[in-house]
């Protein structure tokens, strides 16, 4: 029974190494789960040390907190669910083969991507003219401990930035999807790209539902 | 000698010729090769660095090199062992290689993730070569902050890069690995039929998914800190060092068991086989590796008894510690209690076993005096450490690889290795190997540091001992090198099962066919089921 799914030809759909179609789905899925895994591994270092710090100098971190804007962060984070809601609808639309569905809700999500990296980038645009950039000429009013508040924006750099390269390899990710939907890749019966491509959205999006809280809004009132 | 049949049949080594067949191969067998070149060359390099060290500290004045020198040599020995060679050994070259042929299946579940995982190592490896040839990198293989950050004038950045790259390569082999076993066990092939090779390489790459990714964020941060200054790192912004300490060791603790697991894996197989006996208490073994991997994670905080991690803290993680005795002390009584009445033979592959079995012991015992508070202070940061996890990663892993490597040696090739300097040579490593490093047990205890060339008179004696015994260590391992090479030409031809194993590897031609198996196997016994073996054993 095995060798004779295997006789067929290696196609996209099915790969050699796999019997049948629901085990190569059920491997992609299981492979993406376990990569999400590794990847809150990744960030989980970065959260730690935010919280060790954040404990450890509580008020300037409170001040630094303060300095952010949390309206442009909000404004963030609704782009950012509203794509995951595309994305899924997405997902969807492959489930049930839709093919220009598919593409109409790939283009959405991209521009909600692309949409929230702007807005990422003017922020980080504002942080350098008030001199909120980590450096020689860094500066925050309202404390005498500037090397503790650098800290902060340090983790705050390091933190967004990380996931807004994990935002520019999904925007290559839904590209690369929509040419491959343009193509008519896939059907009803073959979606997994699209299926776990969207686990790989979500799980970005759900990074910046821990950072914007975390960054933006946590004892935010106790800085002013 | 050979035969016109075998010259014939096609198998993954003579489906197609040509650098491109291999470089750009999807084939597990083949990557596992490439993978056994790649660790092969670190090896030597490694021993080379390791060679500098041991003629230098011949004599107690450091006249060989400067200290900024001995600083590099120590620091790109242990760099390139445990991150280049150690840590990809058995899972990548034995465990790519044969993973999927012990669950029956054609390849791992993701053979292009498997090339590019190659690639990685090949990628953080040249990062490495880079920064040693360009001058070295003098931080030890730890990178402690502020040193690696602030204050080291080497090439620390190229070498952080390479372990950042060569690190995905792992989280990807780990990655594979489970979605393998997970979905790609051929039929009647349950979790308690499965070979314990496979379960201590699924028992590593947990480890490898979970703890890799936490060192890939230190380095970036180190990377960070060097390049921009940005005080993660630094007392002078409120920065802390010892953060760094806990992360690295979050990792670096469990990649101890990354390197030795697989090892344990290996011996769990040869002990059966040349005892002709199921695996004692099949199920205890195969947890302990479980246990190990979970344990592994909650004991980081013992490599910070002298930092300023706080006392409670020490207790609760030498506590700990002790745990990890007791899966460890499981697989060393399980593989006793296997041999008792089995009908035991002293091939190659059997002595690698014994030495590593040996060897273990004494490596995990040290490990409990360390693991003691009052006894690490005294220790710390002396040769006794150096002698402890020497014990473990030399006499148990390297022994563990040897000795697989000349287990599966006939399966990979099809060729026997020459069974009488095979044993001569596992004789000659061992012996090296406790003149090497029992003396360095007794320096440490009497106070040498480690990382130091200059040291009193007094310790000289024990040093040169030690210095003979990597000379006779060094000829041990160029001896495997000399014959496995001769045996790819002259070797005697093997059949499909020159040792009666029951693994399923065995059970298809050597070396095998591209895609593993003529026919798919059906599982219907457990492991290690030795009536089921009908052929008679070749060689042993």
């Amino acid at each position: 029974m095995a060798n004779q799914a295997h006789a067929h030809a290696e196609t996209l759909a099915l790969r050699e190494q796999f019997d049948t179609a629901e085990q190569q789905k059920d491997a992609s899925t299981l492979g993406m789960w376990i990569f999400l895994i590794t990847e809150i591994m990744f960030f989980g270092g970065m959260f730690l040390m935010y919280t060790v710090y954040r404990d450890t100098y509580f008020p300037v971190f409170a001040l630094a907190s303060s300095s952010l804007n949390a309206v442009i962060g909000a404004i963030n984070t609704a782009v950012l669910l509203c794509s995951s809601f595309t994305m899924v609808l997405a997902v969807r639309a492959a489930q049930l083969g839709q093919r220009n569905a598919i593409i109409i809700f790939l283009i959405l999500t991209l521009i909600l991507g692309i949409a929230f990296l702007g807005v990422k980038a003017y922020e980080w645009n504002e942080k350098f003219q008030e001199h909120h950039v980590p450096g020689p000429t860094f500066h925050l009013e309202g404390t005498g401990e500037q090397g503790q508040a650098q800290l902060f924006f340090s983790l705050y750099f390091a933190m967004t930035g990380l996931h807004a390269l994990h935002m520019v390899v999904g925007c290559g990710m839904l590209i690369w999807l929509l040419v491959e939907s343009r193509k008519g890749r896939f059907t009803a019966e073959y979606m997994t790209p699209v299926d776990i491509g969207g686990l790989y959205w979500h799980f970005v999006d759900i990074i910046w539902i821990f950072l914007f809280p975390l960054l933006y809004l946590i004892d935010r009132h106790l800085g002013k | 000698m050979i035969t016109a049949a075998a010259q014939e049949r096609e198998h993954y080594l003579n489906a197609s010729y040509g650098i491109k067949s291999w470089l750009l191969t999807k084939d597990h067998k083949r990557i596992g090769l490439l993978y056994l070149f790649t660790v092969t060359l670190f090896f030597f390099i490694g021993g080379a660095f390791a060679t500098l060290i041991r003629i230098e500290l011949l004599t107690p004045q450091g006249g060989l090199v400067s200290s900024e020198t001995y600083n590099k040599l120590f620091t790109m020995h242990g760099v390139t062992m445990v991150f280049f060679f150690l840590i990809p050994s058995i899972p990548a070259t034995l465990g790519n290689f044969f993973l999927p042929m012990m669950i029956g299946a054609r390849d791992l579940a993701f053979p292009r993730i498997n090339l590019l995982s190659w690639y990685l190592l090949v990628i953080g490896g040249l990062f490495a070569l880079f920064a040693m040839l360009a001058g070295g990198v003098d931080t030890g293989w730890t990178f402690y902050t502020p040193y690696s950050t602030t204050y080291s004038n080497t090439w620390v950045i190229a070498t952080a890069l390479g372990i950042f790259v060569a690190g995905f390569s792992s989280i990807l082999t780990g990655l594979n690995f489970v979605v393998t076993v997970h979905r790609m066990r051929a039929p009647g092939m349950t979790w308690f039929r499965m070979p314990l090779f496979v379960w201590s390489n699924y028992a590593t790459a947990l480890i490898q998914i979970l703890g890799t990714p936490v060192l890939a964020v230190t380095m970036v941060l180190v990377f960070c800190e060097r390049v921009f200054h940005i005080g993660i790192f630094d007392p002078a912004l409120g920065g802390d060092p010892v953060l760094f300490q806990h992360l690295f060791w979050f990792y670096s603790h469990p990649a101890v068991y990354i390197m030795v697991l697989p090892g344990m894996g290996v011996i769990s197989e040869l002990i059966s086989v040349f005892s002709r006996k199921p695996v004692f208490g099949y199920s205890f073994v195969a947890f302990s590796s479980v246990a190990i991997a979970v344990l592994g994670f909650l004991v980081w905080g013992h490599h910070l008894f002298v930092s300023t991690q706080s006392v409670y803290a020490g207790m609760v993680f030498s506590f700990l510690s002790y745990f990890v005795a007791i899966p460890s002390a499981i697989k060393v009584f399980n593989w006793t209690a296997t041999l008792y009445k089995g009908s035991i033979s002293f091939a190659t592959p059997m002595l690698y076993a014994f030495g590593f079995i040996g060897l273990f012991t004494i490596g995990g015992l040290t490990g409990l005096f360390v693991a003691a508070l009052g006894i690490d202070v005294h220790v710390t940061d002396t040769y006794f450490v150096i002698a402890h996890f020497h014990y473990i990663m030399v006499g148990g892993t390297i022994m563990a690889y040897l000795g697989g490597l000349h287990y599966w040696w006939p399966k990979i090739t099809g060729r026997m290795y020459p069974e009488l300097w095979a044993r001569l040579s596992a004789l000659v490593i061992f012996l090296g190997f406790n003149l090497t490093f029992f003396p360095q047990f007794i320096l440490g205890y009497l106070g040498m540091p480690r990382r130091y060339h200059v040291y009193p008179d007094e310790f000289q004696v024990l040093h040169v001992l030690s210095t003979a015994g990597a000379s006779v260590l060094a000829a041990g391992y160029l001896i495997p090198m000399v014959y496995f090479v001769w045996s790819l030409r002259y070797g005697q031809m093997a059949g499909a099962n020159p040792w009666g194993a029951t693994g399923l590897e065995w059970q298809t031609a050597s070396p095998p066919p591209v895609h593993n198996f003529d026919e798919m196997p059906v599982v219907t016994h457990e492991a290690y089921d030795y009536t089921t073996v009908l052929g008679e054993v070749e060689v042993g």
